[in-house]
């Protein structure tokens, strides 16, 4: 295996491999929490630091964890996590908590937390995998925030509920396209990013 | 086979990990309660300021822009009581649970304390309500005089139940405000009851027509200039218009509301009964 430096783990996933946009993980959350740039930074630190201590975690036992029960022991970590993460949300950041509702004990069933636990922390020490969730969280976020940023303006005209195009219905001129508010928009967003990317970066497009 | 995958083995991992698991679990849930519970009461206080629209009299602002402070001082204009809606009277408790410690949509689980909607006039969409509701009661900050009334309503709408407050002016028919703070209606559509600019409609609406038929409600498009009982429609949400409207003509109804605004009226707030 290629030697893993703390540098690569952590740039690497943010657009040369990056979990939503290549390995096409994590979308469910991706289209239900984008609608505000303010829920999607918080979501982004959420599954920043479930990623991160789930591997730290995994990969600090991974010495010890028999490989008939691996899953099962990987997602008690992940789910122990998450609940941690949702009690600290409802704790400190109530209004958020409430707009992001299921979705945060939905982290527990996000593809890129698993896959990095499995793929990465149960080869890897501690210190390293710690990082390469940072890495992998940072990556998702980085796309949360690119899709929430446009849908929260061209649907919403303001940048974290801070007003940018003044709408038509408080007296300005910006009729505000409704289908950004809707999960569907996200996929189109997506789809540009992807595009964008792959434009690039050539050697992900897959073989035809 | 080597040691690390012999059945022992596996099960003091899984012995050990679900306890460790398990304890920073409830650690953190425990070592968090307080600071969520006072986030809940916290949250719920906010939305019957907005209801009763103390916050943006007193402020300018909605309670969500206000300290703590500013909330918990608005908030002793505020008191709670609960009411029997079969016989309209005040009572004291539910089953040993005080104004503070009853929770009403919990009653809604609970087989005793909660009664079947059926066929009603105005269909909420729920198949329960509670049968002692809890209402807020806001008197002048200065000469304790009564101001309005805050009810709890709810009802479907088109994916979600909304739960919000509707409160009433001094005369019990005049509509003060309307305010949800639970829904999952879509964004942008449904989710325009959030809109402050439309539930600013509300204030001045009446609630009940000559007959004293439940009339509020939301309008088919546009309401008309000068009608007493509508609000604009929500565009593109026909359903949640609906519901909204029904949910409002529901607990103003004899089935819900009506028996206690009556008693209400008559005789103010009399010495609660000693509960069920």
């Amino acid at each position: 295996m290629a030697e893993q430096t703390t540098k690569k783990v952590l740039v690497e996933p943010l657009v040369d491999n990056n979990p939503i946009a290549l390995q096409i993980l994590g979308i469910c959350s991706a289209l239900a929490v984008t609608t505000k740039m303010e829920t999607s930074v918080v979501m982004s630190i959420a599954v920043i630091a479930v990623t991160a201590f789930s591997n730290l975690a995994v990969s600090a036992i991974r010495t010890y964890i028999p490989s008939s029960i691996r899953i099962i022991v990987q997602m008690t970590v992940i789910a122990s996590l998450v609940i941690v993460v949702d009690q600290f949300l409802k704790a400190f950041l109530y209004d958020i908590s409430k707009q992001l509702s299921v979705f945060v004990g939905l982290i527990i069933t996000n593809c890129i937390v698993m896959g990095r636990a499995e793929g990465f922390a149960m080869k890897n020490k501690p210190g390293i995998s710690f990082w390469d969730g940072v890495g992998n969280g940072m990556g998702y976020g980085f796309v949360l925030l690119f899709v929430a940023f446009f849908r929260e303006l061209l649907g919403n005209g303001s940048i974290f509920g801070a007003t940018v195009f003044k709408l038509t219905k408080d007296g300005g001129w910006y009729e505000p396209n409704n289908l950004m508010l809707l999960p569907p928009s996200a996929f189109f967003l997506i789809g540009i990013l992807i595009w964008l990317i792959r434009s690039f970066k050539p050697e992900q497009n897959e073989e035809a | 086979m080597s040691q690390r995958e012999s059945n022992a083995q596996t099960f003091v991992v899984a012995t050990v990990l679900c306890v460790v698991c398990s304890l920073f679990v409830s650690g953190a849930a425990v070592a968090l309660k307080e600071g969520q519970a006072a986030n809940a009461l916290l949250d719920q206080q906010k939305n019957i300021l907005d209801a009763a629209g103390l916050a943006k009299g007193q402020y300018g602002v909605t309670a969500s822009g206000l300290t703590t402070d500013q909330i918990k001082d608005l908030f002793k204009q505020v008191t709670p009581y609960i009411v029997d809606l079969d016989t309209g009277e005040f009572v004291t408790d539910v089953n040993g649970l005080d104004v503070d410690d009853y929770d009403p949509r919990e009653a809604v689980n609970s087989p005793d304390l909660r009664e079947d909607i059926v066929n009603p006039e105005f269909n909420p969409g729920e198949k329960f309500r509670e049968r002692f509701a809890k209402v807020y009661v806001v008197s002048d900050a200065k000469t304790k005089e009564f101001q309005q009334i805050v009810l709890p309503v709810y009802g479907k709408g088109l994916w979600s139940t909304l739960y919000g407050y509707l409160a009433l002016k001094k005369d019990l028919n005049t509509i003060q405000g309307l305010t949800f703070y639970k829904h999952g209606e879509t964004p942008g559509l449904g989710g325009e009851v959030d809109n402050p600019s439309w539930k600013l409609q509300w204030e001045g609406k009446t609630l009940y027509n000559p007959e004293g038929v439940p009339a509020a409600g939301l309008a088919k498009g546009t309401a008309p200039l000068g009608n007493k009982y509508e609000v604009d429609g929500l565009t593109g949400a026909t359903i949640t218009s609906r519901g909204v409207t029904n949910l409002i003509r529901y607990w103003a109804s004899d089935d819900a509301y009506k028996v206690f605004l009556t008693h209400f009226k008559e005789h103010g707030i009399d010495t609660p009964k000693a509960g069920s």
